[in-house]
């Protein structure tokens, strides 16, 4: 039975374009107190008369247009979210009332450090948090998101073979690792080597040591990896490869498994990304902003992005000479704002908070994992960590696929969870509550999708079709991608 | 669907079809039911050269981007141009209209170290 919605109303709304009319506008300037100036003489014909389809509407049409589209969204402040390795948590509101206090939130980047010095401390103290968090000995806070932070971790390890005489060629990814390591990778000029998952859905340590030579660069894991098990032998893979000279990367995207309870750099890790928008609660979607510190041992440290903040005689100051340094990897100092949100979600918290989340992100996994086990294929028999993977094999005989049961889903009142991802796993179901909800919220989404299961045995048409409770149906999601509709005016 | 006598495969799900030195690569039926429905090919250039065991190019479906993988090495001389504006192709007809590239072997002999039909049949447990 479906609990957690029903039908409302919602208002129809035509694009801005469609409602513009010419004069219309949603501002009004006081009388000029100040000499007339000629724009065109003043920018010496730089200037044009108007933009070409820019529309005309009022404050309240566009005010409408806006809140009528955002009441069509689904978002973490209206239910759960379990988008399994996005870690889609809650953002307090405190992060907020920090983020927008004036001396942060108007900082000028060229503003003079004397003014500044609180912005800079923001910066010192964060790196040093996340660098204790992640048993790592420097950290840059630069890097625009994960897969930046990943490009800058790879430069560095290339900066750092560079300087011993050889960059060396390939970088080792396990077959469950996210699309973006390959990725990294093959940016950063190295050939990508697969390594085969074993039966436990952990890297196959043998195949491993098969694998790494002379050329080996590094390995990118993410731990816990993408089934949402634990690396048992990760201490082993990094024996493996630091013996051959090659380094290990860790992937953070799952680290809220692991604040609290397990360093990164305590298991041999030599570099690695965070994401401040999943792990250390930041926004998260719509393209942004994020964060993705890179956190590194002393060894790689010189080779870090510039400047620096440093600390020197109590004041706070940007290091600029670093001969070694890969350079800038963003304008001045990274998202400063998300920066802040979550410094501020760390201080709340304090250290026991910070362990506390990260226990009750994975008794939140595995409960959801004990209730739907008799009800949908767990994958993996290792135990879980902060998500579980389910397949669709008791679901693929009635014909019925992992994306079908996300789009009933959302007849239930949920966002759908990861489909499709690992790769590894046939049909998979990744589903990541995060420490945010509680059990009534749980319990709801666990009996969504035992009705779902049964619904599969009863009319299996019902949910090829679905969503049926959605503003707008079903969606030719091949269709769109084969022959997409890029503009509002052909 | 019948998997032709007359192909070898890779256990990467390519097809490649050898004929007086010249090859047509394409991916095999069971390749295109696992990704599902395709929405995207990346294929190299005329006169690329393209090496046994290394990605040549890629396939986008509507779940993920898989690496295309040389089932030989050679150069290309042709490709399917069709499949940029009609993908499906490559999920209705992936042993016929759906061939990706055609290559002159410069190894001639690697393809006859290739899977048979009946050794790729029982590779994917047809």
């Amino acid at each position: 039975m479906i609990r957690k919605t029903r039908q409302h109303l919602v208002q129809n709304e035509g694009l801005l374009f469609e409602q513009s009319s010419p004069g219309k506008k949603a501002y009004q300037l006081p009388a000029l107190d100040v000499p007339e100036v000629n724009p065109e003489e003043a920018l010496a014909g730089q200037t044009r008369d108007g933009i070409e389809g820019f529309p005309e509407v009022s404050e309240v049409e566009a005010i409408r247009h806006f809140t009528r589209l955002s009441t069509y969204n689904y978002a973490i402040d209206l239910g759960m979210y379990p988008l399994g390795s996005c870690t889609m948590k809650y953002n307090p509101r405190v992060n907020e009332a920090v983020a927008r206090t004036e001396g942060l939130a108007w900082a000028h980047p060229y503003a003079p450090i004397e003014h500044v010095q609180g912005c800079l401390e923001v910066i010192h103290r964060l790196e040093a948090y996340l660098a204790e968090i992640c048993g790592m000995d420097a950290v840059t806070l630069q890097p625009a998101a994960g897969a930046h932070g990943e490009w800058t971790g790879i430069m560095v390890i290339r900066a750092l073979l560079e300087s011993q005489g050889n960059p060396r060629k390939k970088i080792l990814v396990p077959d469950s690792a996210h699309g973006t390591n390959p990725a990294t990778a093959a940016m950063c000029g190295y050939e990508v080597a697969n390594i085969p998952s074993n039966d436990k859905g952990m890297v196959d340590v043998s195949a491993l040591a098969a694998a790494v030579d002379g050329d080996t660069a590094a390995m990118m894991v993410t731990n816990p990896n993408t089934l949402g098990v634990f690396e048992e032998q990760i201490h082993e893979v990094a024996r493996v490869l630091h013996a051959k000279g090659a380094l290990l990367y860790m992937d953070g995207a799952n680290m809220n498994a692991l604040v609290g309870l397990s360093r990164p750099g305590d298991f041999g890790v030599d570099v690695m990304h965070l994401n401040l928008h999943k792990t250390f609660s930041t926004p998260h979607g719509g393209g942004g902003p994020g964060a993705g510190p890179v956190a590194v041992k002393s060894h790689l440290a010189p080779f870090l992005p510039t400047p620096r903040v440093v600390l020197r005689n109590g004041r706070f100051e940007l290091e600029e000479n670093l001969p070694q340094s890969i350079g800038k990897v963003r304008a001045f100092q990274g998202n400063f704002g998300v920066l802040v949100r979550a410094l501020a979600y760390i201080m709340a918290h304090g250290g026991p908070g910070l362990r506390k989340a990260t226990l009750d992100a994975i008794l939140n996994a595995n409960y959801i994992r004990k209730h739907l086990a008799d009800h949908y294929q767990i994958h993996a028999e290792a135990p879980s960590m902060h998500e579980c993977v389910f397949s669709d094999d008791k679901q693929s005989p009635h014909g019925i696929r992992t994306g079908d049961i996300a789009k009933r889903l959302i007849d239930y009142g949920f966002h759908p969870y990861t489909v499709s991802f690992p790769l590894i796993v046939h049909g998979a179901l990744m589903i990541e509550p995060t420490e945010t909800e509680g059990k009534q919220e749980i319990d709801l989404f666990i009996d969504a999708m035992k009705s779902i299961a049964q619904e599969v045995v009863d009319d299996p048409q019902l949910i090829k079709s679905a969503p049926h409770r959605t503003r707008t149906p079903k969606v030719d999601e091949v269709t769109a991608a084969r022959k997409p509709v890029l503009r509002w005016r052909p | 669907m019948a998997y032709p006598e007359n192909f070898r495969y890779t256990k990467e799900h390519e097809w490649v079809l050898d004929e007086a030195g010249t090859a047509t690569i394409g991916i095999t039926e069971h390749a295109q039911s696992e990704l599902g429905d395709i929405v995207y090919v990346d294929l190299p250039k005329v006169g690329d050269k393209i090496t046994q065991g290394a990605s040549f190019g890629s396939v986008e479906s509507v779940k993920a981007v898989s690496d295309i993988f040389a089932p030989c090495t050679g150069e290309v001389v042709a490709i399917n141009d069709s499949l940029t504006s009609a993908p499906e192709k490559l999920n209705q007809e992936p042993h016929t209209g759906g061939w990706l590239v055609k290559v002159k072997l410069s190894a001639p002999e690697e393809i006859g170290k290739l899977l048979t039909a009946a050794d790729y049949q029982q590779y994917i447990g047809a």
